[in-house]
């Protein structure tokens, strides 16, 4: 699977904006070992964003495009608040749910992909913010977990109701004042990754996205094992440096410092045991992969 | 009851889809104008009129014929391209054609760029940008053609047609059904045919592409 379903009647083509010649060109579609390094190398899948400048959701979104196996096959779901600002600007298929309803949406897409596309593999993935997730959409996504549904939940924690100006959601930490929310959260962050093994994940993995290699792995499980056995879910820490009073620059630093061994972004991960067999035999199947082509190599030489 | 008729705009903000208003869709052999059912010669001769007429007659080819996704989508793109450079043959000083792609139908924000695009969900910007007093869709999605093909009814006094390959559209000025290769080039022998025979209104337009 790879271009040949992208591409540009001839007779039109210099009439086509730049982005979409460009795409066509060099996008990483098709390409089997795909990730961040592609990134300045190849067309994004990002053409621009609306996020405030400095976002770390800006750059998890460009980690997690330059890493999505299989994107010409792959439909994401958003929801409402910063990220679907962005969601234009992707070249990935993409679903703009009501606030919240993104895991019951992704359900019905994922099953309806399966019987109008039986022989062909298709991802879905979800990403929505910790509101959407957490609070208003927290029965679709557990239901979803429950049901054993066969796709990929990302939640980008900035920990509030960021697009909305500042409220509080289940997922700030105790005590923090927010713009709209001044009295402080009085109870504690809600612990979502050990509620989604508890409601059947196979694969849950809380952390920052100040590693771009570490958001490729991560995401690349999650996809790989939501495809074959069953939900998923990362938790990514992207701070909102607009509402907890940062600078631009100052994103990448928020997040190292959250995620030292003590902090409460500290690199969780729960992997179910048929997962876990089916990461052993893809890496299995890396190594033979690796070895014959060193083979090759050799040989040529 | 006066009967409504699917005229240039602006009509106002909203205006109502023209099926709500009576305005049916035609039968195969047939076009319509203004909402007006008309045998479909009739709406080739009216067509190539109304380009010829206008100040900047423009095609507006969608994903479906911008994207090679089969053989034929290839074939409309290359029928589309003669048409524009017939247009461009057949105009006088003065008019000036343009062919601008509508590659997808995301709303794009903060920004599209007026000048090489046009998106459904503010196909507006694009008209006044260019001073288009005159376009065809031809190869959109029924569903955003029927929702720009309001907006630019709504908000600009923009003559639209849409050559569309299935039912056709209600909320265009002037509308095919069951496009095909051979109707592009037929359109483009009708535009041929009445060249010359039609004085191009440059004034009018101009005042009218600026609402
Ligand atoms: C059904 C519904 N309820 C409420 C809203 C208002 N709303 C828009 S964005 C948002 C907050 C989003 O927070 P989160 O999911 O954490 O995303 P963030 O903006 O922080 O990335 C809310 C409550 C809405 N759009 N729809
Ligand atoms: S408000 Fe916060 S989360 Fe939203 S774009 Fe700005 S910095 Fe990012
Ligand atoms: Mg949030």
């Amino acid at each position: 699977m790879s271009k040949e379903r992208i591409k540009i009647s001839e007779d039109l083509y210099d009439i086509m904006p730049s982005d979409y010649q460009d795409l066509v060109k060099s996008a990483t579609y098709g390409k089997e070992d795909r990730g961040w390094k592609d990134i300045g190398n190849s067309k994004e899948l990002i053409e621009q964003h609306s996020l405030c400048a400095g976002c770390p959701e800006s750059m998890a979104f460009r980690y997690i495009l330059a890493s999505l196996p299989n994107p010409e096959d792959t439909v994401m779901v958003g929801s409402t608040g910063c990220t679907s600002l962005v969601f234009p600007m992707v070249a990935v298929h993409n679903i703009h749910s009501l606030f919240g309803n993104q895991n019951a949406i992704a359900s019905g897409l994922k099953r309806a992909l399966s019987v109008r596309f039986p022989g062909r593999t298709k991802d879905v993935v979800v990403l929505a913010g910790d509101g959407a997730t957490v609070d208003i959409g927290l029965d679709m996504t557990l239901q979803a977990w429950f049901r054993q549904e066969k796709f990929t939940t990302i939640c980008f924690d900035n920990e509030l109701y960021a697009n909305t100006g500042g409220q509080e959601s289940g997922l700030m930490q105790k005590g923090f004042v927010a713009k709209m929310a001044p009295v402080g959260k009085l109870f504690d962050k809600v612990r979502l990754p050990e509620i989604a093994r508890e409601s059947g994940c196979h694969y849950v993995v809380q952390c920052t996205v100040s590693k771009p290699s570490l958001v490729e792995k991560v995401i690349k499980n999650a996809v790989m094992i939501a495809r074959e056995i069953g939900p998923t879910y990362l938790q990514l820490y992207t701070p909102c440096i607009l509402e907890i009073g940062k600078n631009s620059m100052e994103g990448l630093q928020e997040m190292r410092d959250s995620e030292k061994p003590t902090e409460r972004f500290a690199y969780k991960e729960y992997i179910s045991e048929p997962a876990k067999q089916l990461l052993a035999e893809m890496a299995a199947k890396a190594q033979e992969k690796k070895a014959a082509a060193k083979q090759l190599a050799a040989q040529g030489a | 009851m006066i009967q409504y008729r699917v005229l240039p705009g602006p009509e106002h903000f909203l205006p109502p889809s023209a099926a709500s208003m009576g305005i049916c869709l035609p039968n195969p052999g047939e076009g319509h104008i203004n909402g007006v059912i008309v045998p479909e010669e009739k709406a080739y001769e009216e067509a190539a009129k109304q380009f010829l007429m206008a100040k900047v007659p423009t095609l507006f080819p969608g994903p479906l014929v911008l994207w090679a996704w089969n053989e034929k989508a290839a074939k409309k793109a290359t029928a589309i391209r003669h048409l524009y450079n017939t247009l461009k043959e057949c105009v006088q000083p003065g008019q000036t054609p343009m062919l601008i792609p509508m590659p997808d139908y995301r709303p794009k924000y903060p920004k599209i760029n007026p000048e090489v695009e046009i998106n459904p969900n503010h196909p507006n910007l694009t008209i006044w940008h260019n001073k288009i007093d005159c376009c065809m869709f031809i190869g959109v999605h029924c569903h955003q053609a029927n929702l720009s093909l309001k907006i630019i009814r709504g908000g600009t006094a923009c003559y639209t047609m849409a050559m569309c390959a299935q039912a056709g559209h209600e909320d265009a000025m002037l509308s095919f059904r069951d496009a095909s290769v051979e109707k592009i080039m037929k359109l483009a022998e009708w535009v041929k045919k009445l060249k010359g025979t039609v004085q191009p209104q440059l004034t009018s337009a101009k005042s009218r592409a600026s609402n």
